[in-house]
């Protein structure tokens, strides 16, 4: 399939936003777009999401003979796929320039920068060595698969175990992962690439290109550098002429980003990430927890891109699902695998288990939520009155409740920490005032009021707490602040 | 379809053809997605289920022992289709009902499909003599013909260069053939069709939210209103294209569509009323 064209008028507005240093997300020049890295079940599996970009990356190992030339080193050997899935323009087993430009730049930053100790790898001189293979995979291409690329591909060779060997005479034994635990790769350093994108003849500079921002662009300059300020690789595409006055700049700029990581968060630094994930994740292992991508799903990792959160009427859920049994033809009974028998008799059809029964949770149902107000289509109601104003009403109650829950938490938290034992009564007294039913009937009307009635509520609130319980007034009114932005 | 309908009916309202409501005559008529019923189970049946989401192979079938009483015509709009005297539903969905008679299955999807009289947003890819080929979001590119133009003759060639976008609608548009798109109607005037568009931004969303722009009295076409004022187009192929005065507004603008997809009123008010705010 052929990917859309770009029209000019997209180009145009593009390079204008440019000059006037804007970007489509709003991120400043300098920004990086969030970097999740997450690891898999296997040793050396690991996916990268930079924004919208996804890349998945595995490493394996296989006891090989080495090359002739060097016989005591190790073999790496790396593999950057473009699947079609990332983007209509990528076809497989086609060789692209952009496939090609990859493939060069993850050897040249991983490889020629000997980041791995390829010796270490060697197990019997000049008949069996390690290799190494790391294979990348792109699953969707939002721009800057480079950086994406070098990330995954280092985070996975850091999290991977080779299996252990033990050498007798010319006899190599191979332990599987249960006799002896497998062995970590020795890694020196960590390269990761940063792609600048240049526009308008070499006078924009943009840091991670997002994929509208690529192809509009003239020049790219990735660099590869380490933590310990050591630039790996530098390559410029495009056909720019970059001056040394253009370059020196940008490196410097690596340079300050790498070492201070105190400034906003979405400066330049993978290093430090990196290193916290790989050694989280080994603890985790460790402690015979859980882990994996599947674990990541439950926290809302994987299954979506974008998601907002919708309030559900979950009132009577149940009820209607129990109602929908009756209803149907009674078949002989299914029981759900685990139940023991005495159990079976209370089978419902809502599973309350965590992770048995779902798989994700699917992009929120915005179906009949705005239809119903602006349609002119008339939905015959089936029980009567007026449901869909219910609904609502239901769903403001819900939020509400939320709300005052999370306040009522959040506060009794901050007040146990600053009030003093002999004052617990009184604070005691005044949760039970925060509770949501003394206010819920005030505050029936409608969406317009809910704010107010917040901040009514956290005003009277808080001057009650700074009254009785001697908590200074900048104290309360940060408590506020926090909430009104909650 | 019954929003194609009404795209049509008020372009056709305002400008010249008298309107041609969805057709009920008893012949078949072209549009392969009409279809008349007589069961008068199946209507109430069909009625019964209105706003309830529905999956493919749902199938409404009428009482066996009932006889065709009184002609009863039942339309049947896109997601369901006949088969004998059941209508089968083969996409997932709400069902949508318009009085008296038409149902239809409102889905939730982003690829479009090229269907006649939509009018949609394409980019123009190539020259080819005297044709141009579009890209309008489809598996195939569509064709439009230089003389599919306002005032244009041969001699009068049409001012189009590649990259250009233009609005038009499809005059054909089927699955065995490769689309056609016109920017005249069928007076031969305009009617805001044809090329367009020095500057503001083009970008995609689903064919849900474009369709939802264009009902008329939108709430959320009001709600953005008060943000900024700007200028858009929106093609049923699920592209929009705006401008507003600055670069900005036209970001901002952009952002607030994407997110507005997956809100509720509720939601969309505060964050709108939070844009104002942040703007003054």
């Amino acid at each position: 399939m052929r990917d859309t064209p770009l029209s000019n008028c997209e180009r145009l507005f593009l390079l204008q936003a440019i000059q006037e240093k804007k970007r489509l997300d709003g991120r400043q020049t300098y920004d990086y777009r969030n970097i999740k890295i997450l690891f898999g079940t296997d040793y050396g599996c690991c996916i990268v999401e930079l924004g919208k970009t996804r890349v998945l990356c595995q490493v394996s190992c296989e006891l090989v003979p080495p090359k002739d030339s060097r016989p005591t080193e190790g073999i790496l050997y790396f593999n950057l796929e473009l699947s079609p899935m990332a983007s209509p323009a990528f076809e497989s087993n086609r060789q692209s320039e952009l496939l090609v430009m990859l493939n060069r730049q993850l050897e040249r930053c991983l490889r020629n920068s000997k980041c791995i100790d390829t010796e270490s790898l060697c197990v019997i001189s000049g008949e069996k060595v390690w290799q190494i293979r790391v294979d990348v995979h792109v699953l969707n291409h939002d721009g800057n698969l480079m950086d994406a690329a070098s990330i995954a591909a280092i985070s996975a060779l850091s999290h991977f175990r080779r299996p252990d060997v033990a050498i007798q005479g010319r006899e190599v034994t191979v332990f599987s992962p249960e006799e002896r635990d497998p062995i970590p790769l020795s890694i020196y350093h960590m390269p990761i690439c940063v792609s600048f994108a240049f526009f308008l003849q070499g006078s924009y500079l943009l840091v991670d290109p997002c994929e509208r921002e690529e192809r509009v662009k003239d020049g790219l300059l990735v660099i590869a550098m380490n933590k310990h300020r050591e630039i790996c690789s530098i390559q410029s595409s495009g056909g720019i002429m970059l001056l040394k006055d253009q370059v020196k700049p940008v490196e410097m700029l690596l340079l300050v980003e790498g070492e201070h990581e105190n400034h906003s968060s979405e400066r330049i630094k993978p290093f430090p990430v990196l290193l916290c994930f790989s050694s989280f994740v080994l603890m985790q292992r460790k402690e015979g927890g859980k882990f994996g991508f599947a674990e990541s799903l439950p926290i809302e990792r994987i299954t979506a891109l974008k998601r907002d959160e919708a309030p559900v009427e979950m009132a009577d859920v149940k009820d209607t699902a129990e109602e929908i049994i009756n209803r149907t033809e009674s078949s002989t009974e299914v029981y759900p695998p685990g139940l023991k028998t005495r159990e079976r008799s209370a089978a419902s059809p809502v599973l309350v288990a965590t992770g048995t029964a779902q798989v994700g949770e699917g992009i929120v149902n915005s179906w009949g939520l705005e239809e119903d107000e602006d349609d002119e289509v008339i939905i015959e109601d089936k029980g009567g009155g007026n449901p869909r104003r219910l609904q609502n009403k239901g769903e403001l109650e819900l939020s509400l409740w939320l709300y005052f829950r999370l306040l009522y938490h959040t506060v009794r938290l901050h007040l146990f920490s600053l009030v003093r034992p002999g004052k617990l009564q009184d604070s005691e007294d005044l949760m039970q005032c925060l509770t949501p039913r003394v206010y819920l009937d005030d505050l029936e009307e409608g969406a317009g009021h809910t704010e107010e009635a917040l901040m009514v509520l956290l005003a009277g609130s808080t001057s009650m707490m700074a009254s009785s319980s001697g908590i200074s007034s900048s104290i309360s009114l940060q408590l506020v602040m926090s909430f009104v932005d909650f | 379809m019954v929003n194609r309908f009404i795209c049509r009916f008020i372009f056709e309202l305002l400008f010249c053809n008298p309107p041609q409501t969805p057709s009920e005559a008893e012949v078949p008529c072209s549009n392969t997605r009409c279809r008349s019923f007589v069961m008068d189970s199946l209507l109430f049946r069909l009625k019964e289920s209105v706003g309830e989401a529905l999956l493919p192979g749902d199938v409404f079938s009428p009482d066996s022992e009932e006889t065709p009483s009184r002609a009863e015509k039942l339309i049947c709009g896109p997601g369901l289709r006949r088969t004998g005297d059941h209508v089968h539903v083969f996409k997932s969905g709400i069902l949508r009902n318009k009085l008296p008679n038409m149902f239809w299955i409102d889905s939730q999807q982003r690829r479009y499909v090229p269907a006649k009289g939509e009018s949609v947003i394409g980019i123009v890819t190539s020259k080819a003599g005297d044709v141009f080929k579009v890209d309008v979001g489809g598996s195939e590119q569509a064709s439009l013909s230089y003389l599919a133009f306002e005032g244009a003759t041969k001699r009068n060639r049409p001012n189009v260069q590649v990259g250009d976008l233009v609005f038009g609608q499809f005059a054909v548009a089927n699955r065995d053939m490769e689309p056609e798109l016109v920017c005249i109607d069928g007076c031969g005037r305009a009617n805001g069709m044809g090329v367009f568009g020095n500057d503001g931004l083009l970008f995609r969303c689903s064919l849900g939210l474009a369709r939802r722009l264009l009902t008329p009295n939108s709430e959320l076409v009001k709600d953005l209103q008060q943000v900024f004022p700007f200028e858009t187009v929106v093609g049923l192929n699920g592209r929009i294209w705006i401008k507003a005065r600055t670069v900005t507004q036209t970001l901002i603008l952009m952002n607030l569509l994407e997110a507005c997809e997956n809100m509720t009123a509720q939601q969309r008010h505060s964050l709108l009323q939070k844009v104002k705010d942040c703007s003054h």
